[in-house]
Order: structure tokens, then sequence, then C-alpha cells
């Protein structure tokens, strides 16, 4: 079933720890990791109501520090980079000259002039390479892929902070979402950031690799009364999906543009230029002429990524997400449609293996967790 | 592990042949590759299906996988409560039965694996 062997992946320092627990392992974005532990929809269940631990070690980690840093995030990414405060966090695109996505990634601002972005596992060379040459002429700056520095482990759910706390001295609650703080969990050197890909609570810890291990291992100790247990990457999509999160590489590509994928509100429109930001304007003032929608399945079946819309009997669209959710038990998914059908309750046509089934445009998210305040 | 009473494909299904009826299913090594099951298409009543053809789709959260007939006949039943309950294929593969059929070439059979040959195959 699987094309790649375990010994052309890549690993994170966790590998033997999935191994030797019993998760079954899959190839992703060149890596070898665990898809599932104890099953998607036991974690995917854990995850909303208690609490799951994953590794997401095979995340990239790409370093921009210099005087000229800011400048040079501001040219290569949408998002307006000058509003974060040192300790904050901004998702963003990194963009090609068309407004269409290298990737997608978090941006951290670290210090005055260093920020650090974490992208997907799959494109850190591509992202590297890209971000190299365009931030030349834009600002003085070192660009470093630290990637190998950096193990990353994200606890995720309700009972996250409450886990977590018993391991460190930093003051959890005061870790805003979307903010960082850095401190010692479980005695190691840790980074900690109020964030994730679930729309659940919860906390994404970098550490060095060779801690990894010992993290790990204390974190599923110290929930393990609270209900934590470990997650492996089936649930990260599900979940992921529920919280209707892009995945870059299957909802948007470099063919997609910031607009068409629905993420108007990570350009920096009033910042001075960046890559991409005269198409992107264009398409602003009325030249977007499809957008990714978030749809629901109005009858029994699962639409698949590659699935066609149809509408008079041609594709006019795809289906780039799907799956049957555990938590709202519902057939959804992300579709690429024509302007005209992404208004709110536009029926869609989904074709399922020569089958047409009815679909319903949306709102998003899916799910939304209920709010503490 | 693999029950004596049963016949088995080498695409993972079983088939009880029993009092003139078959009844089909897939085996506990196709749930574990499929993991949590949410949907399990099945064939209408009265169909005709040849040994080999496709008679529905199943789907776990994350993959989807065609479901071949054992045996050639008539589609005589379907497990309904499938709809309401997919993942009692996870629970119990070998009793969560999906079609009966009445089989029109009883021979067809002897193609068949048994428990022990499916066991070599299902690692």
């Amino acid at each position: 079933m699987s094309s790649s062997s375990p010994a052309q992946l890549k690993k994170t320092p966790l590998n033997a720890t999935h191994r030797a627990r019993g998760a079954r392992m899959v190839e992703f974005g060149g890596w070898d990791m665990p898809v599932e532990y104890s099953g998607i929809t036991d974690e995917h269940l854990a995850v909303r109501t208690r609490a799951g631990l994953f590794d997401v070690s095979h995340m990239g980690e790409i370093e921009l520090a210099g005087p000229g840093a800011l400048e040079a995030v501001q040219w290569v990414t949408s998002n307006d980079a000058s509003r974060l405060a040192v300790g904050q966090i901004q998702y963003s695109a990194l963009t090609t000259d068309t407004g269409t996505f290298v990737d997608d990634l978090l941006v951290y601002r670290m210090g005055p002039e260093h920020y650090l972005f974490v992208v997907n596992a799959g494109n850190i060379m591509k992202d590297h390479e890209w971000i190299a040459a365009k931030v030349h002429g834009h600002g003085d700056v070192s660009v470093v892929n630290s990637s190998s520095r950096y193990a990353l482990l994200a606890l995720q759910g309700p009972a996250s902070q409450a886990i977590l706390q018993t391991l460190t001295g930093v003051d959890l609650a005061a870790i805003k979402y979307y903010w960082f703080a850095t401190g010692e969990v479980a005695s190691i050197r840790a980074t900690i950031s109020r964030t994730g890909y679930t729309g659940e609570d919860g906390f994404e810890v970098f550490v060095p690799p060779a801690s990894a291990e010992r993290l790990w291992t204390s974190v599923l100790a110290a929930g393990r009364d609270a209900g934590l247990i470990p997650c492996g990457l089936g649930a990260r999509d599900t979940l992921r999906l529920e919280a209707a999160m892009r995945l870059c590489g299957s909802d948007m590509d470099d063919q997609t543009s910031v607009l068409e994928a629905g993420l108007g509100w990570i350009v920096g429109w009033k910042k001075h230029g960046f890559l991409g930001a005269e198409r992107l304007r264009e398409q602003k003032s009325g030249a977007l002429a499809r957008k990714l929608v978030p749809f629901e399945m109005k009858e029994r079946a699962i639409a698949r990524h590659g699935h066609p819309v149809v509408a008079d009997g041609r594709a006019v669209g795809v289906v780039t997400s799907g799956t049957q959710t555990p938590y709202l038990k519902k057939a959804i998914g992300f579709a690429m449609v024509p302007l005209e059908m992404s208004a709110l309750g536009t029926p869609l046509e989904i074709d399922i293996r020569g089958r047409k089934a009815r679909a319903e445009v949306v709102a998003e998210p899916f799910y939304k967790r209920a709010s503490k305040a | 592990m693999y029950p004596a009473d049963l016949k088995y494909t080498r695409d993972h299904e079983w088939v009880r042949l029993q009092g003139g009826e078959a009844a089909v299913g897939i085996t506990d090594f196709a749930q574990r590759q499929l993991g949590d099951i949410v949907y399990v298409e099945l064939p209408e009543i009265g169909r005709q299906v040849k040994q080999g053809e496709v008679f529905g789709t199943i789907e776990s959260v994350k993959a989807v996988s065609e479901l071949f007939s054992p045996v050639s006949g008539e589609v005589l039943a379907i497990n309904a409560d499938l709809a309401a309950h997919p993942e009692s294929v996870n629970a119990k593969p070998h009793e969560a039965w999906m079609i009966r059929l009445r089989p029109s070439a009883p021979a067809e059979a002897n193609t068949l694996l048994d428990a022990q040959a499916y066991t070599e195959i299902a690692k």
C-alpha cells in the first residue's frame, strides 16, 4: 500500500517511541509519521472533550533575523507583521508574485529584529530557498532553516492548560491565544505557544530534539488522569477540517490565490506592498472568479479530495477536502467553486464515483468551541 | 482468529455459506486496515452480482474501499443496521454481514480460501 519504504523517509525524534507504542505509521510529506494510535474517532473525540497529544516535529522552522527582518517579512508574507508585538503570532501566507500560495505559515515575533516561521513539512526546502531568493534587496536579513533544532509537540483540548500547568512554572493562563512565552516544561527549555490546528484550546511546545521523548512521556503521564491520549495525523486532519482550517497542498497551492482560498483576513491591505499584492488588489476590486467554500452533504455520502462539483452535466469546481467528521457526525468539506456558486445556502452537486450527491454551501467554521468568557 | 466456517477472498471479504444462502462481510484484517468505518453503501435487493464484481463501497474516516462479491448470485437482503451503526464492522467484523445472496454457481466456493490459507495472506 505504501510506495516509500520507511528507510527513505525522514523521522522525527519520536519515531521509535511511536512505533514502540503501537501507532500505525504512514508516509506524510516525506516523513514517516503516526496516522493513528487508538483510532481517528477516539482521538478526535478526546481532543474535543479532554485532551490529545500530537508529535508535529515534522513541521519546519525558518528564522529571519537582522536589522531588516521586518522589511523582509513584510515583503514575502501577505499579513501585516508590523502589527506583531514581541511574543505574538499571526497566521499568514508565503505568496508568489501572483498572490498564490508558496505555503501557509505561522509568523512568530521572537525579538525586535527576529521572526520565526513555522511552515509545512513537505515545503521546508522549497520555502527556505524561496525566501532566501526573494528577500534580496528587501532588508538586511539572514534567513536560516533551523528545523533540525526543534521538536514540536501539540497538546490540544479543553484540559490542555490544566495538564501542562503541572509541568511548568510559566503562568499559562497569562498566555493569550496566538501568543507565546518561553520557560521550562518538565525541566526542559521550551517555547510555549497558545496555538493549534484543531479548533480547540491548546499549546504547541518547541523543545530541543534530544528532549522530545522526555517531554512526550512527561506530558502523557501528567495528563493520564484527565484522559489525555496520544494522537496521530488522521485526527489532526479531521479536527482541522471541522474547525474549517485550510490544509496547504490540499485546499490551496501555487495555483490558488489568498483571496480565492477565502483568506482575505490574512492580507495586510494597508502595508506598503508585498509579493503578489497587485494581483490580489485586482481580485479584491472585482476580478475574483472562484472561491473556496465550506459545504455540508445533504444526503448520505462522503465527498473526498478531487471529486468534481458539477452543474448542468459538466465539472465546474472540485472538492479540496472532505470527510465524515467524528464529532459533528456530518459529511463536510471544502470545494473550489465559481464565485456565483459561493453564496451561503447555494446547492451544490458533487460527483462521487459516478453518483451525483447533493451538498450545500454552509458557514464556517463547521465547529466552534464554546468561548470561555 | 479467522473462523473456520467462513471462506475468504484475496480482497479480504468473507462469505458464510449456509442453508442455500451466502452472507458476505469484510475480514478483521480489512477493518483494521481501514480504521474507523463511517459509511457502508450497499446494493439494491434483487440485483444480480457476479463473483469478483463490486457490490458496494465501504468508507472509513480516511479511506474508501470497494466491496467485491465472493460468489455470484442474487441479492436477497442487505444489513440495514449498518446505516445507523457502521462501527459494528470494526467491533465484530466476522458477524457484521453486509449482504445475503442466493448463490447461482455454488461451485465458485471452491475457488475461495479457507481460514488457514487466508491467515497467511492477512499478515
